[in-house]
């Protein structure tokens, strides 16, 4: 906008009194916008951007909370830990939870998403009670777990015995009266993988509604018209437009679920021997718990290529939906 | 198929056919609706419907192998959860969770409404470049800063003090914020900012005056999700304020209650759903809501 006044600026005394305004309006709506932005900006340069890079600093020196003077160290940190087998486990494990949880998620949230967008009696309870693993913090959702998995009084294992599955030498789970799900390491797992799964479920679904109602109804109109089915229509229509929001939350989804250390912390904290251990939790343990910062943060740091690739996969399935 | 008839005397009995295949069709798909419903709202509720009949369980009724645990066994019993509210920090928890969310909340809107309105609407170089700085920042999850953050809390004095949350919480609340409020900010007419600005509002009193009034659904959305994400958090929480009196409920459930004296399961059952509940309540409500404000800003952005 300032370029249109600068022809005219030669002869001063003839400028046109409106694109005069015009220019000290835009430089006052430039001025404006820094400084309703200022504040956000300071705010976040100071606690996101500031500490990520301490973060670094951290992971290529000896600091902990007992000695905080800073060495360089290089990159022995790094080294102390890819040799450990706990954080490999810790690594190895990161992955496995995020790939498998988020086959889960994307299956089943692609299911309630259309059950949630169809007009059925009773619509209000059911999404009241599928919300509720999204809603519910973390750490207290997990909590109800814990007693749902209880060692002794689980009442899935209770289940299980009624039908004859567990508790009888002949049955398809063994003899055990118990399966003790957060002391096996594979079950434990299992556990971690779905309350994962059990509390995304839900925001995949929510994110997958938003681009099913965002498509127009003339193209379904127009599928109909063409005498295309519903399970046609569905599939050439309705299933390539969300592509783009699947993904989306597909990785959201993969986002929350590899940085995140609330379900392990609170179901098994990383046991039996580690064997749920994730990067999240053992950068807490060694960074807080042991208070070896250097370390922790050297640990975390193993999350940042994952989400940098998360993040561009994003982006760009968000540009394909500009494109429609 | 049979053998070729002309079409003429085909059609009555096929449209007949197709109706009772249509309706047929029909039934199974309502049929297949309900079941996969009712599935999925058993499988999502399961913990917390349990977690209901747990909390007023008798000892003696829950604590037995052999008995039904979907039903009473035992006459049910209050005792529990009135214990959850005598005896234990429970309702410190839900002070330091609402005190500590009110705050969040307001620091999110005083940074965020005009940074929305800013990248939203005014004429700027680098706009398009900050929308996609905000979104890596909404990306950059607590895992990746407790540790240099935990530092920070240190050297300020903020160690077990609410402060420390509000301070940190809004590096949350803010970017996914922001990234909501410019949605509702473009759903906006151009014109009645414009028309106000002809009538002589500054631009900052078209902001002020106009623009955050109408975009009030979007600011409702922002106080429930700003305040939900605060009162979810973990790793701070069990990072820098870990002790009883002045944590959340987040850490102050699984943590003090758990692996302190107090054990009852009812009563950690009750803290859990009586906190599910509302925030499920209110989520429901803005569900739709939130849906539009996510294609509006963030897709369509």
């Amino acid at each position: 906008m300032a370029e249109t006044a600068a022809p005219s600026s030669t002869a001063v005394g003839e400028r046109p009194l409106k694109a005069m305004t015009k220019a000290g309006f835009a430089d006052r709506e430039r001025l404006l916008a820094r400084v309703m932005l200022l504040p956000s900006i300071v705010y976040i340069v100071a606690l996101v951007a500031i500490p990520f890079f301490v973060a670094i600093a951290y992971s290529v020196s000896d600091v902990t909370t007992g000695n905080a003077s800073y060495d360089f160290v290089g990159l022995r940190q790094y080294r102390t830990i890819v040799e450990d087998a706990v954080f490999r486990k810790a690594l190895w494990n990161t992955l496995i939870f995020t790939a498998l949880t988020m086959v889960l998620v994307v299956v089943f949230g692609k299911i309630l998403a259309l059950v949630l967008t169809s007009e059925f009696r009773g619509k209000w309870v059911v999404r009241f009670l599928v919300l509720l693993p999204w809603t519910t913090p973390v750490a207290l959702a997990t909590v109800n777990w814990l007693w749902l998995l209880d060692s002794l009084f689980s009442p899935i294992d209770w289940l299980l015995r009624q039908y004859g599955l567990l508790g009888d030498p002949s049955a398809l789970f063994g003899a055990s009266q118990h399966l003790t799900y957060l002391g096996k390491p594979h079950l434990a797992q299992a556990s971690v993988i779905a309350v994962q799964a059990w509390r995304l479920i839900p925001l995949a679904a929510v994110i997958m509604m938003a681009g099913i109602t965002a498509i127009p109804h003339e193209l379904h109109d127009a599928t109909e018209v063409d005498g295309a089915g519903a399970w046609r229509s569905y599939w050439e229509v309705t299933f390539p437009l969300t592509l783009p929001i699947m993904a989306v939350a597909t990785l959201f989804g993969a986002i929350l679920t590899f940085t995140d250390m609330t379900v392990v912390r609170v179901l098994t904290n990383g046991g039996p021997l580690h064997s749920t251990e994730v990067l999240a939790s053992w950068a807490y343990t060694k960074g807080i718990g042991g208070g070896d910062l250097g370390q922790g943060a050297a640990i975390a740091l193993f999350l940042f290529p994952l989400l940098l690739a998360a993040a561009v996969l994003i982006l760009q399935a968000v540009k394909r939906m500009e494109v429609l | 198929m049979a053998a070729p008839v002309t079409p003429r005397a085909r059609m009555p009995i096929d449209v007949e056919r197709e109706r009772r295949r249509a309706g047929r069709r029909h039934v199974a798909g309502r049929v297949t609706l309900y079941v996969t419903a009712i599935v999925f709202a058993l499988l999502a509720a399961f913990p917390f419907l349990w977690g209901v009949i747990t909390s007023f369980k008798a000892d003696k009724d829950l604590y037995k192998v052999t008995n039904n645990p979907f039903t009473f066994n035992e006459p049910p019993t209050f005792k529990h959860v009135a214990y959850l509210f005598t005896s234990t920090p429970f309702l410190t928890f839900v002070k330091n969770t609402a005190i500590v969310g009110a705050f969040v909340v307001l620091i999110t809107l005083l940074l965020g409404l005009p940074a929305a309105y800013a990248l939203a609407r005014l004429d700027m170089k680098w706009g398009g470049a900050l929308g996609i700085g905000i979104f890596f920042v909404y990306l950059v999850p607590p895992s990746l800063l407790f540790i240099s953050l935990s530092r920070l809390v240190a050297i300020l004095h903020l160690q077990d003090s609410k402060l420390a949350l509000i301070l940190i919480y809004p590096t949350i609340t803010v970017p996914v914020s922001v990234w909501l409020l410019i949605g509702f900010f473009r759903a906006i007419p151009k014109d009645i900012e414009e028309q106000a600005m002809v009538d002589g509002f500054s631009r900052f009193a078209a902001f002020w005056r106009i623009a955050v009034p109408l975009a009030f659904p979007g600011i409702v959305a922002v106080v429930v999700f700003a305040f939900t994400l605060s009162a979810h958090e973990f790793i701070y929480a069990l990072a820098f304020d870990a002790d009883a009196a002045n944590t959340t409920l987040s850490v102050g459930v699984p943590t003090v209650l758990i692996r302190g004296d107090v054990f009852f399961w009812q009563s950690l059952q009750a803290a859990s759903i009586l906190v599910a509940i509302p925030i499920a309540f209110v989520f429901n409500l803005l569900l739709e809501r939130f849906i539009s404000g996510f294609t509006m800003g963030a897709v369509k952005g």
